[in-house]
């Protein structure tokens, strides 16, 4: 009931912001407006309260971001959070004080790589399911997890690297998780790649990694093997000012991406007939969406290894709230993903600071999902 | 007005296979077409071949002289829109935004206050203006089938193809639908294709009526006078009927008698040469007549006994099961 009034008030909001538009006014309160108009208006105003939602989700993942990077063994407060990064930023060559010392060097990293994981992970998720039209895919339905994992167990247990130095373990585990796509290409070839066919070639890719890893681990000394199995929980401990562009880069390049194609996937939806009618080369547009999610999630999860749950469950807790048009869908489940990343990272703050985020993300994030999920009365799925 | 021109098609999913055999077809004229034939004979397929959903294994399909098969999807696209027979989104998304869906050549990002006007007034056409927000499946099947139709009009193609846009509406709808499309066809100079299995709204509706037969090709084209005819409708779909001309409305009418199953002279009553009665039901115990063979067939029995037997038990079982899972 609280939900529904807060839902409604959102959209008296989003009316109110629409109607300070006098074009839309003219057509919502004169008499000679016509029917058409007044609906257009409405739905504009619909739209309007959506993109709102999406504003007020962007300021607390801000204040998320604040708070997160306040919390560990050395508290800062809020306020004082932003202080320091605003002091830095107007004065950035000057000597800094230890908070702009912690927030900077120590915290910033790894909150920004939690940030942009998150929005990436839930970015390429969103598309994934609406390619795959399956609300069981993830970023890592193709395989890409297990592609990395295996990357990562070579150079850690073999010491077998595509690239000496130390970006190694990363750049096998980017080259090993992108194997799955460029499989799924070569086999396109062949045959038209349906989503039936991509997911079960990426299981069945991903069932041959784990046997190859799972040898590899069990022949490897303990340590290694034991450090391979930290790898592939998901960890944010390896965050460093070196590492973030890339991973800004590929999850903001790679989102922007995926929105410019949200039209693609929206028709997608509808099945391929209707598509091709429409004037898509299916085939084509499916193996771009995949490559690109597939760039995305190979690039976050070779830095941070395999974080899972934020690309499944961020995509749908968007879905919940701004349905499932692909043009709001995939910036809100962005928002969500990054959100629910702070959130877990606060948590991992809170509790135990040495304890990977992949392990939070799944038991905070399995029930809340649940939860959502037996309180959804409007039918999304 | 777009020219299609269909030149010795043939479709297959490989050689052996074979869907469509020779199929030629001009069509010059603005005008509602209705395909008709039997189930899996091609009609999907033939549509399918114009709107570049399938490629042909031969032949060619020209719109206004230039060949599908070279041109890009998207210019396609812009002249001819297709309107599939069911489709379930996985994901749905409002009305409003489905059908805005079918202004995709026609938009950028956003939405244009055009596009949405134009929507709006296609669902008002099709009646089904106030479900604009609801979710797509959470409607019925037959105001689906208003969608997808609005899908199809608001992509303002010179060529619209529907499979099959009566199924699951209601008898009003029917009519209103096929009214509403052979008025547009007229109004907006467009070909407009459908997939019908009504005959009498084909006979009713319908320009032009291509008829398809096995194995897959055409079998007459022509106005509804000409293609209805006893003989071709007996030919084509292996059913007797009858032709009545309704002198008001002017138009034939289908009267449809017996189904004719395998060879028709074979249920004939031999003494009077009747045809036989358009059913029979089979029969359940063994080949011959029922009385007659009963002691032979009599393990049937005992186990229909057994099973009707046990069913209360089962059944019971199943409720308790029930009441246990969602109590």
């Amino acid at each position: 009931m609280s939900k529904l009034k807060i839902r409604t008030k959102v959209a008296e909001l989003g009316k109110g912001v629409r109607l300070s538009n006098v074009a839309s006014r003219k057509y919502r309160d004169s008499d000679t407006a016509t029917a058409s108009q007044r609906a257009v208006a409405d739905y504009k105003a619909y739209r309007y309260a959506k993109t709102l939602m999406l504003i007020v989700v962007a300021l607390l993942c801000l204040v998320a971001l604040g708070v997160d990077i306040g919390l560990g063994p050395y508290h800062i407060d809020f306020l004082d959070v932003y202080r320091a990064i605003f002091d830095r930023l107007g004065d950035w060559g000057g000597t800094m004080t230890t908070d702009e010392k912690v927030v900077w060097d120590l915290r910033m990293p790894r909150v920004l790589t939690a940030l942009f994981a998150g929005m990436g992970l839930a970015m390429a998720g969103a598309a994934m399911q609406s390619m795959m039209k399956n609300p069981l895919a993830d970023p890592y339905t193709t395989g890409i997890s297990s592609g990395a994992a295996l990357g990562a167990t070579l150079a850690m247990t073999m010491g077998i690297f595509l690239i000496p130095g130390t970006f190694g373990t990363v750049v096998n585990a980017f080259v090993f998780a992108l194997i799955p796509a460029g499989f799924i290409i070569a086999m396109s070839v062949y045959r038209k790649p349906s989503p039936a066919m991509i997911i079960l070639s990426g299981i069945s890719l991903m069932y041959i990694f784990n046997a190859i890893q799972s040898y590899l681990m069990l022949v490897a000394d303990p340590n290694a093997a034991s450090s391979v199995y930290a790898w592939t929980i998901g960890s944010l401990n390896q965050a460093s000012w070196d590492n973030l562009p890339f991973i800004f880069c590929v999850s903001l390049l790679g989102g922007i991406a995926l929105m410019y194609m949200a039209r693609v996937l929206n028709t997608m939806n509808s099945g391929d007939a209707y598509s091709k009618s429409i004037g898509i080369n299916v085939n084509r547009a499916r193996i771009i969406v995949l490559v690109t999610i597939s760039v995305v999630a190979a690039g976050i999860v070779s830095f941070t290894g395999i974080i899972g749950f934020i690309g499944l469950v961020g995509p749908h807790i968007a879905r919940m709230f701004v349905g499932s048009d692909n043009k709001i869908l995939i910036p809100a489940a962005g928002l969500m993903g990054a959100g629910l990343m702070l959130l877990a990272d606060c948590v991992v703050q809170t509790v135990a600071e040495t304890m990977p985020i992949g392990i939070i993300t799944s038991i905070i994030g399995g029930p809340v999902f649940m939860l959502l999920i037996l309180r959804q009365k409007r039918e999304v799925w | 007005m777009t020219d299609i021109v269909i030149k010795d098609v043939d479709f297959g999913y490989s050689e052996d296979r074979i869907v469509l055999h020779d199929i030629n077809l001009e069509i010059h004229e603005p005008g509602l077409y209705c395909i008709i034939g039997p189930n899996g004979v091609g009609k999907s397929t033939m549509v399918k071949c114009v709107s570049k959903i399938i490629e042909p294994l031969r032949g060619q399909v020209l719109l206004d002289g230039e060949d599908v098969a070279k041109m890009h999807h998207k210019d396609v696209a812009k002249k001819v829109g297709f309107v599939p027979a069911f489709s379930q989104d996985a994901f749905s998304m409002s009305v409003i935004n489905t059908i805005l869906i079918g202004r995709y050549n026609h938009q950028k990002w956003g939405s244009r206050q055009k596009d949405l006007e134009m929507v709006y007034k296609t669902m008002k056409l099709l009646h089904i203006e106030n479900l604009g927000m609801r979710n797509y499946n959470a409607l019925s099947a037959g105001q689906h089938q208003k969608v997808s139709i609005a899908r199809g009009l608001v992509q303002e193609p010179a060529v619209l193809i529907l499979d099959e846009p009566t199924a699951n509406l209601d008898v009003k709808y029917q009519v209103y639908v096929m009214e509403m499309l052979r008025a547009i066809a007229i109004e907006k100079g467009m070909v407009i294709m459908t997939i019908c299995h009504d005959l009498n709204i084909t006979a009713k509706y319908a320009h032009q009526v291509i008829m398809l037969a096995r194995p897959g090709r055409i079998h007459a084209v022509g106005p509804p006078d000409e293609v209805l005819t006893e003989e071709n409708i007996r030919e084509v779909y292996g059913i007797n009927c009858r032709i009545v001309r309704d002198e008001e409305m002017d138009i034939p009418y289908i009267i449809l008698g017996s189904a004719i199953m395998g060879a028709a002279e074979d249920y004939r009553n031999p003494s009077n040469g009747a045809p036989a009665p358009s059913f029979t039901l089979p029969l359940i115990y063994g080949e011959g007549v029922y009385p007659s063979n009963i002691n032979a067939n009599i393990q049937y029995i005992v186990w229909i006994q057994i099973v009707w037997g046990i069913s209360p038990f089962i059944n019971t079982f199943k409720n308790t099961r029930k009441d246990c899972l969602y109590r």
